[in-house]
């Protein structure tokens, strides 16, 4: 259990940034759920729930969705869910209870790089831009490999270009982290494949070229040369070998549910 | 620091710690009816509303809650009971620790979604833990309470 000395509302960004800067012990507060779980001692505890920043915004380009909208208003988005055939309703609806998805905020799961995210994992399905408030718009796919700093990330703009885009997890037991996550893209250009929890992070695979029509051995095909330009690691819920041989499956029913459209 | 709120309609101004819980300060002000369970965000047994939606009662910092409307079990007793009646009657109520956590997420997908699948109860309700058994009495009650086929 954290102990935190000031809880502060933010009244504006400059503010919280402010805040921010001035050492390890001063920390903007998501849902606090998982830094609950840790035993730091904070000196300011920065809130950002004032600001406005739990909205999501639908415009012609996509949906810009603010840092503190939580797991559960992705989950239940109606044009966000239809515009990528459900990949975050089905991303998060594993992850413990609706409770904890009221709580848990987008800006929370993915300014960590959490190893274990769904959601960073459903994210880097598509074209998403993180904002920063002082370096601005960044890739999400650059972003992951940022070292992470005292910048806020204010919002999400996940752009509307069309592609399809399907989810597929693995858990040992129901609502417990997660062993493998995997989202398939389909877009003009071919497949893009995520896979995070390896246990690290979720990263992207672009660069294999694939055709239209499958057949299962070029998928078992394509699915070995994504697997194999990704670091996998062992831990208490999988070892390297099993989560590689989850991917091979979990890529298989992703790009078969792509294809069967 | 002092923060003000609405408990279950009533405005209310007391003092929090800055790293307080909800559920100690809730517990604090006399509404005992979420409990303590895994204290992890697991369980849901200190399930609440918090401007009508359920959250974690256990990881929402009070201060948090400043200006928001906060309702536990004590706000919604009449609903509560009529829906404690389908779990006595189907001998799922227990030792009774989880009912105060499930009772209220029950009430709040009713408010969600007004008619529910099987699929979706089951999906809603997971973050509700029964350390009892093995949720069959509970299925039983919540069929019959929203009127859907087993």
């Amino acid at each position: 259990m954290h102990t935190i000395r000031n809880y502060i509302m933010a009244e504006s960004l400059e503010q919280a940034w402010e805040l921010n800067q001035k050492g390890r012990n001063n920390i903007i507060i998501g849902g606090n759920l998982w830094l609950k779980m840790g035993r730091r001692n904070i000196i300011n505890a920065i809130d950002l729930s004032s600001l406005g920043l739990d909205k999501i915004e639908e415009d012609e380009g996509g949906f810009r969705i603010g840092c503190m909208a939580t797991l559960h208003d992705i989950e239940t988005h109606e044009g966000l869910n239809k515009e990528f055939q459900n990949l975050f309703k089905e991303a998060v609806r594993h992850i413990v209870g609706v409770q904890f998805r009221n709580c848990a905020t987008i800006g929370g799961s993915i300014f960590p790089k959490l190893g274990f995210s769904d959601v960073l994992t459903a994210f880097l399905a598509c074209d998403t831009q993180v904002i920063l408030y002082k370096k601005g718009e960044v890739p999400l796919r650059e972003f992951i490999y940022i070292p992470t700093d005292n910048d806020i990330l204010t919002h999400l703009y996940v752009k509307k270009d069309g592609r399809k885009t399907a989810y597929e997890s693995f858990r040992m037991t129901e609502t417990d982290f997660p062993t493998i996550t995997c989202a398939v893209a389909k877009t003009q250009d071919g497949f893009e494949t995520v896979l995070g929890a390896r246990p690290k992070h979720a990263e992207v695979v672009v660069d294999e070229v694939v055709a239209d029509a499958f057949s299962s051995e070029e998928v078992a095909d394509y699915a070995k040369r994504v697997i194999g330009k990704l670091q996998y690691g062992s831990n208490i819920r999988g070892s390297e070998q099993y989560r590689k041989q989850l991917s091979k499956v979990l890529i298989g029913r992703c790009i078969s549910r792509l294809t069967e459209e | 620091m002092i923060i003000d709120l609405f408990i279950n309609g009533k405005k209310i101004q007391a003092e929090t710690a800055p790293d307080q819980m909800l559920i100690d300060f809730l517990r604090g002000l006399g509404y005992k009816s979420m409990k303590r369970g895994c204290d992890t965000g697991n369980c849901g047994l200190c399930t609440v509303w918090m401007d009508e939606k359920p959250v974690l009662s256990c990881s929402v910092p009070a201060a948090r809650a400043a200006g928001h409307k906060i309702t536990t079990l004590e706000g919604v007793q009449e609903e509560a009971a009529e829906f404690s009646d389908y779990l006595a009657n189907e001998g799922a109520d227990q030792c009774g620790y989880c009912s105060p956590g499930l009772i209220m997420n029950v009430l709040a997908l009713k408010r969600e979604i007004p008619n529910p699948t099987m699929a979706q109860i089951k999906e809603y309700l997971s973050g509700n833990l029964c350390r009892c058994t093995g949720y069959q009495g509970q299925y039983r009650a919540l069929a019959k309470y929203f009127g859907v086929e087993e």
